[in-house]
């Protein structure tokens, strides 16, 4: 190790032992972005802010929260509701924040669909992004728990049922994830510590190797164009920045993300005052009552296509019972887009709009996914439990079929 | 133009999803009933055109001990009766008058269980606690009575106070079964005034925060007559007029959501200034792309 003799307290003291100049240019000044990009570019950072709030609102909430059955309710609706000054817009902007972090990763996730950003050198990028969906998931699953409503407790019990389902209910998985026979107090407490302490450093950790995937390929362009970054970066440098093809991370493409973070708050912080019911369901705000069952139990939107694939088969078939293929095809559902990368059989990374068979693809299975969404919180009765049927059914053949249409894709354009 | 219009598919897509899993699914989870009557023409009209008497219901209340043998009330600033514990607490009657509509009032003093909507709590020979009004005991509800019902709600009208707040109004129409704990968290006032769990079959639920686990349009049509939203209710239809049924829901908002002016002040600040940080981002990068593009 070469001999500093700088201060520490001294600007090139302090560079010289944490090499700060050089993580700056390698992050920030010379992280080159491609500059053919839409605000879709920008649901990155805007993930990275609302988790951000999450994460502070959340702090301010565990100061009051009381994960105990018999003061869980009225430490959130009571204590922090209407007592703790600004309680109220701590919990909004967590509940909120909590609910729409699932839209931008939707919108995330369909963006690096329709691009072709998953393949072909940033399958790691794509896993690692599944891998978030899955956590944030259980974070959002583990949280709706913690004010112990009507919802909280039945959706806990619909939810950890299904791990009794089949052959697992044998291992007691079930008692084990619940710590008990039925959902109670010890099933609180570990969804507490679920929440506020190991999900979210996993979700942590995962973001910043999320971070780091991307760092090596460098993301996608609105044409999917190849870029020699190498090339375009000693233009740019060079100062020849309106001929360069890439921008730097700082100030460039921040700025543009900066300018959509302003316009996603406007539309957050709008939900937050006055339309939070969609996020913070009106039925959690009756205390649990293991006693009463409610009317209709749905989880919260985000779950509602995936949860329909599990009432989707709701009559027995080929000699198993609804329940089991409901089962299998849930669990399918949950890894079903981690498959993406490996299922699409096309050398070529395109967007959609120059795939013509994908891009059918890629519409019909939104369209799907909203059906399946909608009927997911309709009762399961009559027309309803068919249309749930056929989304279900239609959600497997979508999957089953991208290979070849990927394949068709590739050989029309002579790739193949 | 291209960004708007990717924009436009995002901002389509989404509200399509908003739709479809709240005003949608909405409507198909909660059956529409029709709006709340506050003129109760369809209990019975037992006055039958009578008009009522105020010395004469006076009479038969303080002289011949109709309702006072059961329920307490002020009359000329002096309490008469008292109240009592017939599995439910009876109702002090001074305000009666103001917070019950009078048409409502007379068939329930007629038919208790019938204008309340819960005979079908009263079969194989259980018995409401209050008796039907009969003078003459001769087991029908004849002339005299129709007249005697019409003399004592014009007096319970005359002895009503012109007015009640939010909070007096939710104690007398609606505390004997229901507590709302968040009224008076730490003192313990806003609990329910007996123990009626025995007498409905079940302990009615703290109403503390049913402003927001219900509408306050269901809470109207669900107060006015409990039946139509949930079929074999214990929960007996109680008469109220318009105005006492604001108040009791202004209550319960007062109570349930007590930061709600605070919520809608902040609102309008909070949106201005993250308009004008967009404006200014949007300058930004405006000023820092010119030198890209």
């Amino acid at each position: 190790m070469a001999k500093i003799e700088e201060s520490l307290f001294s600007a090139e003291g302090f560079d010289k032992r944490m090499a700060a100049g050089k993580f700056w240019k390698t992050m920030m000044t010379e992280y080159w972005i491609p500059k053919d990009i839409n605000f879709l570019w920008a649901m990155g950072v805007v993930l990275a802010v609302t988790f951000s709030i999450l994460i502070i609102s959340g702090i301010f909430l565990m100061m009051y929260y009381k994960p105990d059955i018999g003061m869980a309710f009225d430490s959130v609706n009571y204590t922090i509701m209407q007592e703790v000054a600004y309680g109220w817009l701590f919990r909004h902007m967590h509940g909120v924040a909590a609910s729409v972090i699932f839209l931008i990763i939707y919108i995330h996730m369909f963006t690096g669909i329709y691009y072709g950003s998953y393949k072909k050198g940033r399958e790691m990028i794509w896993l690692t992004g599944m891998l978030l969906f899955v956590t944030f998931s259980a974070a959002g699953f583990s949280g709706y728990m913690l004010p112990w409503g009507q919802m909280s407790y039945w959706a806990a019990a619909v939810i950890t049922n299904l791990f009794a389902g089949g052959s697992l209910e044998a291992w007691g998985l079930v008692e084990w994830i619940r710590g008990g026979f039925a959902v109670g107090d010890a099933t609180l407490t570990r969804f507490f510590m679920l929440h506020v302490f190991l999900l979210p450093l996993v979700i942590i950790m995962v973001i910043v190797v999320h971070f780091y995937t991307l760092r090596i390929p460098h993301v996608n362009n609105q044409e999917s164009e190849e870029i020699d970054f190498d090339v375009e970066a000693e233009k740019y440098l060079a100062g020849n920045k309106k001929e360069s093809k890439v921008i730097p991370f700082w100030p460039v493409f921040l700025s543009k993300d900066f300018a959509v973070v302003g316009v996603f708050l406007i539309f957050y912080f709008y939900l937050v005052f006055y339309n939070y019911n969609f996020a913070m369901d009106p039925v959690n705000f009756d205390p649990a009552n293991a006693m009463v069952t409610p009317a209709h139990i749905y989880p919260e939107w985000y779950f509602l296509w995936s949860y329909e694939t599990l009432r989707g088969p709701f009559f027995d078939m080929f000699g198993m019972k609804a329940m089991d293929i409901g089962l299998i095809i849930f669990g399918f559902a949950q890894a079903s887009f981690m498959l993406v990368p490996f299922i699409d059989k096309d050398p070529d990374i395109l967007p959609a709009f120059k795939r013509p068979k994908f891009h059918i693809w890629f519409w019909v299975m939104i369209v799907d996914l909203l059906v399946l969404t909608v009927y997911g919180k309709l009762p399961p009765t009559g027309a309803n439990a068919w249309v749930g049927f056929y989304a279900t059914a239609g959600f497997l053949v979508l999957f089953a079929a991208l290979p070849f249409v990927t394949k068709a894709d590739a050989k029309a354009r002579g790739a193949l | 133009m291209r960004e708007l219009k990717i924009l436009g598919v995002v901002t389509f897509f989404t509200a399509v999803l908003y739709w479809g899993v709240e005003p949608f699914a909405h409507t198909q989870l909660h059956p529409h009933v029709h709006a709340p009557d506050y003129t109760y023409e369809d209990t019975d009209d037992v006055r039958a055109g009578k008009t009522g008497n105020v010395a004469a219901g006076k009479s038969l209340i303080v002289d011949q001990y109709q309702c006072q043998s059961c329920h307490s009330m002020t009359v000329d600033g002096k309490t008469i009766g008292a109240s009592m514990d017939l599995g439910v607490m009876t109702p002090d009657l001074t305000t009666a008058g103001l917070i019950y509509n009078d048409r409502y009032l007379a068939a329930f003093i007629a038919d208790p269980a019938k204008a309340a909507q819960v005979a079908h709590k009263f079969e194989d020979g259980a018995m409401h606690p209050m008796t039907k009004l009969d003078l003459n005991y001769d087991g029908t509800f004849g002339d005299d009575d129709a007249q005697a019902v019409a003399d004592i709600v014009a007096f319970l009208k005359s002895i009503a106070p012109a007015e009640l707040t939010n909070k007096e109004v939710f104690a007398d129409a609606c505390q004997r079964c229901h507590s709302i704990k968040y009224g008076d968290y730490y003192g313990g006032s806003m609990a329910a005034k007996g123990d009626v769990s025995k007498y409905m079959g079940t302990t009615p639920p703290d109403l503390s925060q049913y402003i927001r686990s219900r509408s306050k349009g269901y809470l109207h049509e669900f107060i006015n007559e409990p039946a139509k939203h949930l079929e074999g209710t214990a929960m007996p239809r109680v008469g109220l007029t318009h105005e006492a049924e604001d108040q009791i829901v202004t209550y319960m908002e007062e109570v349930g959501d007590s930061k709600k002016a605070e919520r809608e002040d902040l609102g309008p600040k909070f949106l201005a200034y993250l308009a004008i940080f967009a404006i200014f981002a949007f300058l930004w990068k405006a000023k820092i792309w010119r030198e890209v593009h």
